[in-house]
C-alpha cells in the first residue's frame, strides 16, 4: 500500500512526476502551500489587491476559488450564465453550483446573464454570426473575455484570475507550437500584465495537472459541474490533452517539463518579439467607439461588431 | 458470472459502463486494460479517493472520475 511521504497514512493520491503519494490532510495542505508558492513565484498578486475570479462551476476555478479563500486574499467570483442547455440544463446547473459554493463561504458573487443582458444566448448569437463556423467556442470565448474585462474594470479589480491548470497550459502551447504561432507563443503565460483598459490576469493553478485539480476539488467535497460543456465534444484542446497524456503515461513529468522549460527559456529571451529589436514594442490601443473597451483596431471591438452583426441579422430576419 | 469468476475479478465504472477486469492488476494497468489512459481518471473506491498504483482485490469495484475538461 502507498503510504503518504508526510505522515506515512495511507496515501490517496501519488503524482508520479514529484515522486510523491499523500495521504487527504497532507495533499490538501500541499495543494494551498503549492498554489502560495506559485503566486509568490511569478508575482501574481498581493494580499491588499482585490481579485476577480472568474467562475465556470467546473472544477478548477472553485478549486482556485477555494484555496484564494482559505489564504486570506480578497476574493469575489464571477459568473458568466451563458444560456447554453444541451439537453443538461449546463448552464443552470453550473450557476446553481457556483451560487452555493458561494453561499456556503459566504463569498460574493457577480453573476452576468448573457441573455438577459443581450437578448440571445451563445448558442443563438453563434448560430447567427459569422464566426466559428457552426461551433460556438469562438463566439463564447469572445464574449467570455468581453465580459470579464468589462466587470474587472468597471468594479475596480486589480487582477482577474482564471482556474487554468497546467494541462490547458500545455494543450495550448502545444498547439501553437504545433503551428508554430510564434504570436500566442511569446504571449503565454502565467500572468498577463495589466495595459490600460485591462486587467491583469493570473493563473494560480497553472503549476498543477489536471487530475490534482480535480483530486482537491474531491477531497474537499466541492461540488462541482462534472458534464462537460455539450459544445466542448471533439474540442481539439481535449485531443491535445490526451495525447499529451498519453505520453505522460510513458514518460512521468513529460507536461511538466515541457511548460516548465518553455516558461525558463521565455525567461532567457529564447521567445521574444522580433520587434523589440527597435526598442520595447508599444501596442497601440484605441477605445471602442460603443463599449469603451481597448481594441487593437479604431472603431469597434470585435464584440461589438459581433452584436452589431447579430443584430443586422436579427433584424433582417424579422422583415 | 459465477461466483469463481466474482472471487477472481474486480470492476471498472465509468459515467454508467461498467467494465470486468482481472483482479490482482494494478488500478493503472485495468484502466490501459479498458483502453483507456490512466493519467485522465482518479479512483475512487467506496467513496475514497485511491492511488493507481494500488492492486486490486477481488470483488472491488472502482469508480473512474475522468479529469479532462475544456473546449
Amino acid at each position: 500500500m502507498r503510504r503518504c511521504k508526510k505522515c506515512g497514512a495511507p496515501a490517496v493520491i501519488y503524482m508520479r512526476q514529484h515522486r510523491l503519494g499523500l495521504c487527504k490532510a497532507h495533499y490538501l495542505e500541499w495543494f494551498v502551500e503549492q498554489t502560495e508558492r506559485t503566486i509568490r513565484r511569478y508575482r501574481m498578486f498581493r494580499r491588499d489587491e482585490k481579485l476577480l475570479v472568474a467562475v465556470s462551476g467546473g472544477k478548477d476555478s472553485l478549486a482556485v476559488w477555494d484555496v484564494l479563500w482559505r489564504l486570506g486574499y480578497q476574493a469575489d467570483g464571477l459568473y458568466i450564465a451563458l444560456g447554453i442547455d444541451g439537453g443538461i440544463g449546463y448552464s443552470a446547473e453550473s450557476q446553481r453550483l457556483a451560487e452555493k459554493f458561494a453561499q456556503e463561504r459566504g463569498l460574493t458573487l457577480h453573476i452576468v446573464d448573457i441573455p438577459g443582458e443581450y437578448g440571445l444566448g451563445i448558442p443563438e448569437l453563434a448560430r447567427r454570426s459569422r464566426r466559428g463556423k457552426g461551433k460556438p467556442c469562438s463566439v463564447c470565448g469572445l464574449v467570455k473575455r468581453h465580459e470579464m474585462n468589462r466587470m474587472a474594470h468597471d468594479m475596480g479589480y486589480d487582477v482577474l484570475v482564471t482556474g487554468h491548470n497546467l494541462d490547458d497550459e500545455v494543450a495550448v502551447l502545444f498547439g501553437n507550437v504545433l503551428q508554430w504561432q510564434m504570436g500566442y507563443i511569446v504571449r503565454q503565460g502565467p500572468v498577463l500584465p495589466e495595459e490600460p483598459g485591462f486587467a491583469r490576469k493570473a493563473k494560480p493553478l497553472v503549476r498543477f495537472y489536471e487530475r490534482e485539480t480535480a483530486a482537491y476539488a474531491l477531497l474537499r467535497g466541492i461540488e462541482y459541474i462534472y458534464d462537460e460543456c455539450p459544445f466542448a465534444q471533439g474540442a481539439k484542446s481535449i485531443y491535445y490533452k490526451e495525447l499529451l497524456n498519453r505520453l505522460e503515461e510513458e514518460r512521468p513529468g513529460a507536461k511538466l517539463q515541457f511548460y516548465v522549460n518553455f516558461l525558463k527559456a521565455k525567461e532567457e529571451g529564447w521567445f521574444r518579439d522580433p520587434r523589440e529589436a527597435a526598442g520595447p514594442v508599444q501596442v497601440v490601443l484605441h477605445r471602442c467607439e460603443s463599449c469603451g473597451q481597448p481594441t487593437t483596431a479604431p472603431g469597434k471591438c470585435a464584440f461589438c461588431r459581433l452584436m452589431d452583426q447579430v443584430g443586422a441579422q436579427a433584424q433582417a430576419s424579422r422583415t | 458470472m459465477s461466483e469463481r469468476q466474482v472471487e477472481k475479478t474486480a470492476t471498472l465504472k465509468l459515467r454508467g459502463q461498467v467494465y470486468t477486469v482481472p483482479a490482482g492488476l494494478r488500478i493503472r494497468e485495468a484502466i490501459q486494460h479498458i483502453g483507456l489512459t490512466p493519467e485522465s481518471y482518479l479512483p475512487v473506491r467506496d467513496g475514497e479517493l485511491v492511488p493507481d498504483d494500488e492492486r486490486l482485490k477481488p470483488g472491488d469495484e472502482i469508480r473512474l472520475v475522468a479529469v479532462i475538461s475544456g473546449g
